[in-house]
């Protein structure tokens, strides 16, 4: 059983409907007695809510739900939240913590190739030199910075334009093909719009990976197509992959592919929930619940997520990824504000 | 300096370990500063320090101070 092996194995995007509902059968059933006997809330839950129940993202605010003894917790995230929310706390230890480096680098080297490209991070170091103050927002640097190599951070420590650091990057790097990486606002706000003010405008023969929530530029009015013409117009980089994840499933990300819909990989599944009904839909839109068969060290498999989207197609998207692909509306009515780019707020 | 002498300064300076602690015992997160940033400094280090460029999959499997000998041996590094 959880033979993560074998998981690892697979091509991320290789599996059909029919395939992978067979290994999630599977897995979400060795999963699921696996919580069941090490986290006595849980347990609790699925008496109450029955098999496989969707837990909503919220409950680890309020509850500490962890599958594993206090002193093999590795490490404890926290959730992005504006000044004054209550935080999420996921409690990791070293193996899924490990499954969620592993199965990032496998997703993401999916659209970037496996050699380490050249990295510029669009945030501030001061963001992971702070190592008490880590949140999700560090780790997901640090994450992706496994990808890259060189990585150079393009803002100092105010979030302003580190003109030096960037123009010596471009320089070390001149003629290669390099990875940029960010959280969606921070990039629109202090980097394209930055590059703009100063008149600048970088050559960058690179693929730029963003995620963190789309809040604050639908405030905006700022669209996904805008995001990418400013990217190409500020800095020249062509291909521009939105990502959609969270911190109680990190590592399991859903990708945008070329054709602008987000892919579920064989680490993870989505599907639509009807908020009256709490039953899932075949189609139309309704609440995001995601699955993710990484982690072991707390009940974070299936989450009823806040955010709204609607499912596009299975199997047949023109840029030949398989599993389920779909598109995210937005933060549902009430929700609360999370995200990395959503819950940002200059200091 | 030999490259044991280099693998073993990439370790101290960026952990800010001794001689004494360079050994089995000295895994991932078994001292404050091998962390998740910590272990990207250290990576960088040992890739400047041998000119070396390693695979996502085996920063992630560079888990203890063996391991990384092992790793290190794939690309043409003798310690």
């Amino acid at each position: 059983m959880l033979d993560y092996d074998e998981l690892f194995s697979l091509d991320p995007y290789g599996l059909n409907a029919q395939d992978k509902s067979l290994l999630y059968r599977r897995w979400l059933r060795d999963l699921s007695e696996h919580h069941r006997k090490l986290c006595v809330p849980y347990d609790r839950l699925v008496r109450a809510l029955g098999e496989n129940p969707a837990i909503p993202v919220r409950l680890f605010k309020e509850y500490d739900l962890r599958s594993i003894a206090q002193d093999d917790v590795a490490k404890t995230m926290t959730s992005s939240g504006t000044t004054g929310q209550r935080v999420s706390k996921i409690y990791l230890d070293k193996q899924t913590s490990f499954r969620q480096s592993k199965a990032l680098s496998r997703i993401v080297s999916s659209f970037t190739g496996k050699a380490r490209m050249p990295m510029l991070i669009i945030d501030s170091s001061a963001v992971v030199k702070n190592r008490a103050m880590f949140s999700a927002r560090g780790a997901g640097i640090l994450g992706f910075s496994m990808l890259g190599r060189d990585c150079t951070y393009a803002l100092d420590e105010n979030m302003d334009l580190d003109i030096e650091a960037i123009e010596s990057f471009c320089e070390r790097h001149h003629g290669e093909r390099v990875f940029l990486f960010g959280f969606t606002f921070m990039i629109w706000e202090h980097f394209f719009q930055a590059l703009r003010r100063k008149g600048k405008k970088l050559e960058i023969d690179g693929v730029l990976i963003h995620g963190g929530g789309w809040k604050k530029l639908a405030d905006q009015a700022v669209s996904n197509e805008t995001f990418k013409r400013v990217a190409r117009e500020t800095c020249g980089v062509e291909e521009v992959y939105n990502y959609y994840g969270m911190v109680e499933q990190t590592g399991s990300i859903f990708m945008e592919c070329e054709c602008g819909h987000l892919h579920a990989s064989v680490f993870s599944d989505v599907s639509i929930i009807d908020p009256t009904t709490m039953e899932p839909v075949a189609s139309g839109r309704g609440l995001i619940r995601c699955t993710s068969l990484l982690p072991t060290s707390y009940p974070g498999h299936i989450l009823l997520t806040e955010d709204e989207g609607e499912i596009v197609g299975v199997d047949d998207c023109p840029c030949g990824r398989k599993g389920t692909y779909f598109t995210v509306h937005g933060r549902m009515k009430g929700a609360e504000i999370r995200g990395c780019s959503d819950t940002y707020e200059r200091r | 300096m030999s490259n044991i002498e280099t693998y073993n300064t990439a370790f101290k300076d960026t952990l800010e370990v001794d001689d004494a602690m360079l050994g089995a015992d000295l895994v991932y997160q078994s001292v404050e500063n091998w962390d998740s940033v910590g272990h990207m400094q250290l990576i960088a280090a040992l890739e400047d320090a041998f000119d070396i460029m390693l695979d996502t999959d085996d920063i992630i499997d560079f888990n203890s101070y063996e391991a990384g000998k092992a790793i290190l041996s794939r690309y043409d590094v003798e310690l």
